[in-house]
């Protein structure tokens, strides 16, 4: 039977199929950070059970951490209380752990792929919506809520009841300067933030084949944001040259029969998905929200939308209390917006790549008067080999702040927030009320979007730079 | 979980319908790390209102709720039924649960009896006339029994079996546990390890 990936991937993890019972999946990776997993490692110890495979388990601090003075105790108690809890519970069952202060440490799904970790055809799974990025590998990877937590502690398994599928194949060449993050939030925009429910999505198509690993998790990331529970690529070349040598990966001479596997994970040709949608790239331009949640995306050419235009009662409800809590107007051109706080970093846009690309637009550039700029490596490796290039003095010298790995502003857990009617250009993945600080005002950009905005003061892509350089 | 097939306790009547889980535990309480000591949190808002029925000293002890309609109904933490075990119930007994508490429930040991609203109205009455009347919830012969009236439950067949077997959902998957170990020893050695 013609088969897709997903579906492949599944199949191969079935532990037990009885009738009118859940599929039993065996998990080959489970990843865990400090907000998620207290009440798991509880239930736990209240029924006296331990971890089953710590092995495969892998637990890093990252939702909670400060990106300043990370060698002094965490002022605020909740998330001091939750990172040293994570602490003991990983020394308690023996799970390995990535601390603050650790090579390793950073936001759990930058750390999986950068060691290797995360490979095709594994499941994968984290008390976390994002953990839809590892998809990028060809991996089944989904978030999990904190009772499943302690099961596949327990176990190493979930019972699950088997997904939809959807294919959203991606044709054309992209422009230049404009990225994975601009793909995804057209799509979003298009199938709307509630269009994935229920299904996983494989990208594919030419511009999916011709994207790096970085831009294809961006894109799998934000799968989340489309409403689906997991995002795919099958894998291909620039997978196996990712993982090639990465300190999991495997080495000679298994790398050769792991590499015949992963040949094996397409979609079969006649396979059937549950909905497909085709979306041509050729012609798309930067792309920046205007409301409140993902879905409400334009082109940063176009004006913030008249919501009295939208066809539907409820997208237009929606849109007018949009524009009200972003204090915005219909018609107002999006390059006229002006911002206080540009946030580069996140499991979205927090990788090295995202690192060059927004340096390569800042370089010889000033942050403008009265914006500040926070630039948050998603991972001590990645502000490592960032300072190794020497971004971290492009970034100072252009009047940016340089902070250690963590989650940073994407939340808000941490010190850096955003105050009340405050407005971002953020390469983070939600621009929902409040998600950067109670009365924040939140617009989803790439990075390059960023940089160029920081610049500029206003949303701006990098082709309005033209003059500034100094 | 200690298996439970039939129960007996005082009973406390919240004479309330629609009681959301941001009620039953207001979300400042879910910043703890562990999976007990959740009754502080119980009905927080309502508690700090000397007449509310839980106060009251012969609710002391008891551990069957009796409430109103759509009970638990909003957000979907699963606080709010570690909240009410933490306090000391057993039983919540109801017209009508909302889907994903009556879930919650079922995996915290929490039993849910739906009954017909007028056999609330009388269990509420009979609680009031005498609050000292034992309440006993039997899974068994699903049958709610107090004084001389008995009265059956809804709950489904799944959830019963689990309850009257003490089951919550990593048991059910350990008795497969020979399943987990065969796939284990064919997966291939050169999947990763993280350490
Ligand atoms: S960076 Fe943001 S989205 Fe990613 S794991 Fe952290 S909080 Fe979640």
């Amino acid at each position: 039977m013609a088969r897709t990936l997903a579906e492949k991937v599944w199949e191969s993890h079935v532990v037990r199929r009885a009738p009118g019972e859940p599929d039993l999946l065996y998990i080959d990776l489970h990843l865990v950070h400090e907000v998620t997993s207290p009440q798991a490692f509880d239930g736990l110890r209240l029924a006296g059970r331990p971890v089953r495979r710590p092995d495969l388990t892998l637990a890093t601090e990252d939702h909670n951490v400060p990106t300043l003075d990370i060698d002094l105790p965490i002022a605020d108690p909740v998330s001091r209380t939750q990172v040293e809890t994570l602490r003991r519970n990983c020394a308690e069952f023996d799970v390995p752990l990535h601390s603050l202060g650790d090579e390793e440490q950073g936001i759990v799904h930058v750390v999986g792929p950068q060691l290797g970790l995360t490979q095709p055809g594994m499941t994968v799974v984290c008390g976390d919506s994002h953990t839809s990025t590892h998809g990028a590998f060809g991996a089944l990877a989904f978030g999990i809520g904190t009772s499943e937590v302690e099961h596949v502690l327990a176990t190493q398994t979930l019972p699950l009841r088997p997904f939809k599928t959807m294919a959203v194949t991606i044709e054309g060449d992209l422009a230049a300067g404009v990225t994975a993050k601009d793909v995804i939030l057209a799509v979003i925009a298009e199938i709307g933030t509630g269009g994935g429910q229920g299904y996983v999505i494989e990208y594919r198509g030419s511009a999916v084949k011709a994207m790096s690993m970085e831009a294809r998790m961006t894109m799998c990331n934000m799968s989340i944001e489309a409403g689906a529970r997991a995002g795919m690529v099958a894998p291909d070349e620039t997978t196996y040259e990712f993982l090639k040598g990465r300190p999991r990966a495997p080495r000679d001479p298994d790398w050769d029969t792991a590499v015949q596997t992963w040949e094996r994970l397409r979609s079969d040709n006649d396979a059937h998905f549950d909905r497909e949608v085709v979306i041509d790239v050729a012609g798309l331009t930067p792309y920046v929200t205007w409301g409140t949640n993902p879905a409400q995306g334009a082109p940063l050419w176009s004006r913030v939308p008249d919501p009295a235009t939208f066809a539907d009662d409820n997208e237009r409800a929606a849109g007018y209390r949009a524009l009200d809590y972003m204090g915005l107007r219909p018609g107002t051109p999006l390059r006229d917006i002006e911002v206080d706080t540009v946030f580069l970093g996140s499991c979205t846009n927090g990788r090295i790549e995202d690192l060059r690309a927004a340096a390569a637009v800042i370089r010889g550039r000033q942050v403008t008067e009265g914006v500040r700029m926070l630039v948050v490596p998603g991972s001590v490796r990645v502000r490592l080999a960032a300072e190794d290039e020497g971004l971290d003095v492009v970034f100072k010298e252009a009047g940016a702040e340089w902070r250690n790995a963590g989650c940073s502003m994407c939340l808000g857990m941490n010190p850096d927030q955003l105050a009340p009617g405050e407005r971002s250009a953020s390469t983070s993945n939600r621009n929902f009320e409040g998600r950067q600080g109670k009365g924040g005002r939140t617009h989803l950009v790439s990075p390059q979007v960023a940089a160029a905005t920081a610049v500029v003061g206003r949303l701006a892509s990098p082709a309005d730079l033209e003059s500034t350089r100094g | 979980m200690d298996p439970i097939t039939t129960h007996t306790g005082r009973a406390v009547a919240l004479r309330r319908s629609d009681v959301d889980t941001d009620q039953i535990i207001p979300a400042v309480y879910l910043k703890r790390v562990t999976r007990t000591g959740f009754e502080d949190g119980l009905f927080a808002a309502w508690r700090a209102d000397p007449e509310f029925v839980l106060n009251r000293p012969e609710s002391a002890g008891a551990t069957v709720l009796v409430a109103g309609p759509n009970f638990g109904t909003g957000s979907s933490r699963e606080h709010a039924v570690w909240a009410l075990r933490d306090h000391g119930f057993r039983v919540v007994v109801s017209s009508g649960f909302a889907d994903i508490f009556r879930g919650n429930a079922g995996k915290g040991g929490l039993v849910t009896a739906q009954v017909r609203q007028r056999d609330v109205d009388d269990l509420w009455d009979a609680i009031d006339a005498d609050p000292k009347v034992e309440v006993t919830v039997d899974l068994a012969g699903r049958t709610v029994t107090w004084g001389d009236r008995a009265v059956g439950f809804e709950i489904d067949d799944y959830t019963r079996w689990r309850l009257m077997q003490g089951l919550d959902d990593v048991d059910l998957t350990l008795r497969h546990v020979s399943d987990v170990q065969v796939f284990e020893s064919q997966r291939p050695s050169w999947l990763p390890v993280t350490r």
